[in-house]
């Protein structure tokens, strides 16, 4: 047992008091958490792989159909509506891959207090879709760069809405991390995000279609409806239309996590 | 040094702890004993804040889990060596550990090495391990802090003889230098020979505690001693005679009585004894009896 003694020539007994972890750490030892297994590399690659393909499937198909008007918000837009799918399930994987995997018996032991842990998560959310928005953007402005050596062309317009489109994109991504957190499941999680995003909005418009009075009260429930404003140009949305968006969200993204938060603050971690 | 006070956790109506109270003391491994289901690991994982207790509490060193500012620098815990992600390389895993503890990189070297890990076996991914592989993981994972007090459920699992023998060393010395251990099996062997002081559990509460000599006082009915003889006969009957229980057992004689009875009776009559223990049924004897209504296969004859 030479190397016993050698390793711990320290008495255990005595030692001075450490200070707290501090959050930065935190958050850095969860961002090396989102990459360093193979699912989540994989993830984090075929996002950027489906945005690239996505854009050049864009970029040919306006080019030999001769569409007139592509400009950069094309372009943003598609890869907008392919991150909107994807970031979502980072967000989740960040939160349920602790519990798939039981590591956070390991996590919560070394950290017990839990929501500092979640909010290191969340900021590792928010890394990624920063990086994920500007490798859109940049993608955008290569894709309309190249249209327009093709097609002569090259229109700058439709950037109005790069605010929005990251809020819009970090929306997604937190509503997939609130679901996770409510569900601590990554195939529920990812369920209730597509029935969000494509049968809520269906079904509340079948609601407004069939009764008058339902659509007034529908616009503040419809969350995806209520962020196309932002789109169109973030300063220029109406006090109605922030109202929506805020009243929208606090339904579907802070009222599930603060369930969610409030699930992994209590459960018992086995 | 920790604490347990008083300690219940109920489910419905299921009582898996039930008012568990005990200490364990710096420089002492204390073994927590008992079989499956006892109520050992939900103990354990109160004692982190894992689980939250229904009622009771349990500190460390005078303070609450949740209050330690690094707990892993002064805990070191190991309850499930299989609860790690398996796409992680044992490497990756104590790395996670150090950066969150604020540790150099070199502890994570040195733990590997400490706990015989090749740096080809820390290279690969842990759902390629062994469970013994994973347990040393573990155990690396857990001293990574370099604290002063250690928590193990059932550390031995999967270890083969070697690595048991070295893991008691390794604990021994820990104690030695003021460590706090509290380990936890349902074998009884394993913790007989590393713990200092053992806490029997069966069905959420504590049987019975104390070091070895005070368990045993708990059971003086059971002391019993194995001796063979050149004339075994005439010592069953010279024992008969005092009043003493005897009954052949195989070669020799189970004699209800102390040793040194037996060894004196031999001597007033003069019979050479070739074989003179206690019977090893002590502490076993014991452990079966006080668990033997929480056993699941009833009692052992």
């Amino acid at each position: 047992m030479t190397t016993v003694a050698q390793a711990e020539n320290q008495t255990p007994a005595a030692r001075p008091a450490t200070s707290g972890i501090p959050f930065t750490r935190l958050l850095q030892v969860e961002f090396r958490k989102s990459y360093d297994t193979r699912s989540s590399f994989w993830l984090l690659f075929a996002i950027g792989a489906i945005v690239l393909v996505a854009e050049l499937i864009a970029a040919i198909v306006t080019a030999v159909n001769d569409v007139d008007d592509v400009d950069f918000g094309t372009f943003a837009a598609v890869a907008g509506f392919v991150t909107q799918l994807l970031l979502p399930v980072l967000g989740i994987m960040v939160v349920t891959s602790e519990w798939t995997q039981r590591t956070a018996m390991v996590t919560f032991a070394l950290e017990p207090r839990r929501a500092r842990v979640i909010w290191a998560k969340l900021g590792v959310g928010l890394v990624w879709t920063a990086f994920t928005v500007v490798f859109a953007l940049v993608m955008g402005v290569i894709f309309n760069l190249l249209y327009g050596a093709i097609s002569g062309n090259t229109a700058w317009s439709g950037g109005a809405g790069v605010v929005g489109f990251v809020i819009t994109q970090a929306v997604a991504m937190l509503i997939g991390f609130a679901f996770a957190a409510l569900t601590l499941s990554t195939p529920a999680a990812i369920v209730i995000y597509f029935a969000y995003l494509f049968a809520v909005p269906t079904v509340l418009g079948i609601g407004s279609a069939l009764m008058d009075w339902f659509d007034s009260f529908a616009q503040w429930i419809n969350f995806s409806e209520a962020q196309q404003p932002l789109y169109d140009g973030f300063w220029s949305m109406s006090g109605g239309e922030w109202g929506k968006l805020i009243v929208s969200g606090l339904l579907w993204l802070a009222l599930p996590l603060a369930l969610g938060l409030r699930r992994i603050m209590r459960a018992e971690v086995k | 040094m920790i604490k347990v006070e008083g300690l219940t956790r109920t489910y419905g109506a299921y009582t898996a702890v039930d008012d568990v109270t005990f200490t364990c003391e710096p420089g002492r491994v204390t073994g927590f004993l008992g079989p499956n289901g006892a109520g050992k690991s939900t103990t354990m994982r109160i004692i982190v804040g894992l689980t939250p207790p229904t009622s009771g509490r349990a500190t460390i060193k005078g303070v609450d889990y949740h209050d330690l500012p690094n707990p892993g620098r002064m805990v070191g815990v190991l309850l499930d060596a299989s609860a790690q992600h398996g796409g992680r390389t044992g490497r990756e895993i104590l790395t996670l550990g150090a950066l969150t503890m604020g540790l150099p990189m070199s502890r994570v070297d040195e733990m590997l090495r400490l706990v015989s890990l090749s740096p080809s076996e820390a290279k690969r991914r842990v759902k390629n391990y062994s469970l013994g592989m994973k347990q040393r993981l573990g155990i690396a994972h857990a001293l990574l802090g370099d604290p002063e007090i250690l928590i193990l459920d059932e550390p031995a699992n999967g270890l083969d003889p070697a690595g048991i023998r070295w893991m008691r060393g390794l604990l021994k010395s820990y104690a030695d230098r003021g460590g706090t251990v509290l380990l936890s099996s349902h074998l009884l062997h394993e913790v007989e020979l590393i713990a200092d002081e053992m806490i029997l559990i069966g069905r959420g509460k504590i049987l019975a505690q104390g070091d070895r000599a005070a368990l045993l006082a708990h059971n003086t009915a059971a002391v019993e001693t194995l001796a063979t003889s050149l004339d075994n006969d005439a010592l069953a009957a010279a024992l008969t005679a005092k009043g003493i229980g005897v009954v052949p057992a195989g070669e020799g004689l189970r004699i209800t009585a102390e040793a040194v009875e037996v060894g004196r009776t031999a001597l007033e009559h003069q019979i050479v004894l070739t074989d003179l223990r206690s019977g090893d049924g002590g502490l076993e004897e014991l452990f079966l009896q006080l668990t033997a209504d929480t056993q699941r296969e009833g009692v052992v004859a």
